[in-house]
């Protein structure tokens, strides 16, 4: 059985993951569906704007952060302020670091499949009545389903592997930031922490196969919802 | 929902009035057109004349450059004035080309989806609908287990439901098979005569024009050549669309006068003239339109002696028109037009011009043909 910190880590690693998916959810999908369904000056720029988490190191997204965001920072410094809400070196900061990290994953995927329906079965919406965000959500959300869960699948997997930026972000503090990978990282940092490096290793690995099997099993269900189900 | 007799044909109002200017690329429309407000009005042209743009302008899913659009005294689009009610406002049921069922709801969901957003029709209305098109065994079936009949008869009742004041079929059988067509066709027909929602029908195909529609507009090349009750505008010759085809012909509005069951002929009245054909199996006194073929008519100064041409109608020649091919088309008013396609060498021979007198002669096998006869009026079937 996993001992008390190995517990906590595992914990604070699916609540990290869980809120950076659920927190990028609205957001990616707006995204997507503008960029999917219409032309605006700027296209291409915020497209690759957005982009940039997947071919920078993450360490850099971390550092940026941290300028930005930290205590220090101009974003940090105005969130603590006027909301009293501080990001550096807390599990919100680590959720919002693996959010930006993962967002790109989740976008795409979720794009592509806005890209896959039929406008003209929307069209079609339209003159039964449905108004542009009726449309959206009675038929081309349904049948984006699988595309989202698709998304959400990768980014919930980049943020329970997510390290570089939480690590330079918010820092590997037990109990509040120190989630599974920067635990193992920990360990393998310290002489003879091999044994505590290796149940690590197995909690995480079990952990992945739990998901990925959860996500496969979630996936069937919706694509035979969205093609018609019973 | 009984019509009397061709009423419908002789005295209609207007219920949409279409003008509009569009550019679309290299292809420019500059269209105007009236809809009556019952019955179908047939758009005929060939494909790529922009009548598919014609329907998507009427159910505002693209937005003309300048234009007019009014449905009675809604005005729909008005570019003038600065209107384009939304396309979900429009009440406009739109039968695509492709059904477009929705691939993650059954039957019914597909069925309800627009009444439920515009006001739920009556269980009593569910009801007729699903029966005129017979989709009660199809209610809790997947729309990819649909052949592309049902799915088209699917997508036809979805727009009825949805409580149109005008409802626009785009070419809804193109993409079937014979055999699915034939299947569709008589709910069509069934369709025009019982729901007393007005339609437009667009086609290629002049034999579902003859079927279907009692009026008809007639597209090319992005305009309206012609527009009016489909016997005055069959009847026109200036319209190569119509006229530059084997199967050229007019229109006869007709009453069944009565049956020769010995002789398997049935008698029709239009006007003083009596027509045999064919026995058909609509009731006396039942209205029956039929087209007679431009090539089945030939003509003679006097009314032939010993002949076997059974039809033989006294007339005016109010129309020659030589065509490039050697022949010419005469127009003979009986009452009603009727074209006969005869040589130039004939028409030289006969000395014809218009105001002459003669006879036209129509063979009885002219309506054997099975798109001759059509249900234009509420009646048996």
């Amino acid at each position: 059985m996993p001992t008390p910190a190995e517990t906590e880590a595992l914990l604070l690693s699916l609540r990290v993951a869980v809120w950076s998916v659920l927190g990028s959810l609205p957001p990616a999908i707006a995204i997507a569906w503008l960029l999917a369904r219409t032309r605006f000056p700027g296209h291409a720029l915020l497209n690759g704007i957005l982009h940039i988490p997947l071919v920078v190191p993450p360490v850099v997204i971390g550092y940026l952060l941290l300028v930005f965001l930290g205590r220090r920072g101009p974003g940090g410094m105005f969130l603590e302020n006027v909301f009293g809400i501080t990001l550096g070196f807390t599990w919100q900061g680590a959720a919002i670091a693996s959010a930006i990290v993962a967002f790109p994953l989740m976008l795409r995927a979720i794009r592509q499949s806005i890209e896959g329906v039929d406008r003209r079965l929307e069209q079609a919406a339209r003159t039964l009545g449905a108004s542009p965000a009726n449309a959206f959500c009675t038929v081309t959300l349904p049948l984006i389903a699988p595309g989202v869960f698709a998304g959400m699948v990768l980014s919930f997997a980049r943020s329970l592997g997510e390290f570089g930026a939480t690590i330079t972000f918010v820092s590997s503090i037990p109990g509040e930031t120190r989630t599974l990978p920067l635990a193992l990282y920990a360990a393998a940092q310290v002489p003879g922490g091999e044994a505590q490096a290796t149940r690590l290793v197995v909690i995480s690995i079990t952990l992945a196969m739990i998901a990925l099997i959860g996500s496969e099993w979630l996936a069937r269900r919706t694509r035979h919802y969205s093609s018609g189900g019973p | 929902m009984a019509r009397a007799p061709h009423a419908a044909l002789l005295e209609w109002r207007t219920v949409i009035d279409v003008a509009f200017s569009h550019r679309q690329g290299s292809f420019s429309l500059d269209v105007s057109m009236q809809v009556p407000d019952s019955g179908v009005t047939g758009l005929f042209g060939t494909s790529g004349a922009g009548k598919s743009t014609v329907a998507d302008a009427i159910a505002g899913l693209i937005r003309p450059d300048a234009g007019r659009i009014a449905i009675g005294e809604t005005v729909l689009f008005d570019s003038a004035r600065g209107v384009a009610v939304a396309p979900e406002r429009r009440r406009i049921g739109y039968v695509f080309q492709e059904a477009r069922l929705f691939p993650h709801m059954n039957v019914r969901a597909n069925l309800h989806f627009g009444g439920r957003r515009r006001g739920a029709a009556s269980p009593d209305t569910f009801e007729q609908v699903v029966g005129l098109l017979g989709l009660e065994p199809l209610l809790d079936r997947r729309t990819r287990h649909l052949s592309g009949g049902e799915a088209q008869r699917v997508a036809i009742g979805r727009a009825l439901l949805s409580g149109p004041d005008l409802l626009i079929m785009d070419e809804p059988l193109s993409s079937l098979d014979q055999q699915r067509r034939d299947d569709v066709l008589p709910h069509l027909e069934r369709l025009a005569a019982d729901t007393g929602v007005p339609t437009v029908y667009i086609t290629h195909s002049i034999e579902e024009i003859i079927r279907l529609a009692d009026h008809l507009a007639v597209m090319a090349n992005g305009t309206v050549l012609a527009c009016g009750p489909i016997q005055d505008v069959m009847a026109r010759p200036d319209l190569p669309v119509l006229n530059d085809r084997r199967d050229a012909g007019t229109i006869l509005l007709t009453t069944v006068a009565g049956h020769f069951d010995d002789d398997h002929l049935s008698a029709l009245r239009f006007g003083e003239h009596t027509l045999l054909v064919p026995r058909t199996e609509r009731a006396e006194g039942s209205p029956l339109a039929l087209r007679i073929l431009a090539r089945d008519v030939s003509l003679a100064l006097e009314p032939p002696q010993r002949s076997s041409v059974m039809n033989v109608l006294p007339g005016t020649v109010t129309g020659i028109h030589p065509r490039g091919d050697g022949h010419v088309d005469v127009s003979i008013d009986s009452g009603q037009i009727i074209r006969a396609r005869i040589t130039r060498r004939s028409a030289d021979d006969l000395s014809l011009k218009v105001g002459l007198e003669l006879y036209a002669l129509v063979k009885s096998v002219a309506f054997a043909e099975r798109d001759a006869f059509r249900r234009h009026a509420d009646g048996e079937g």
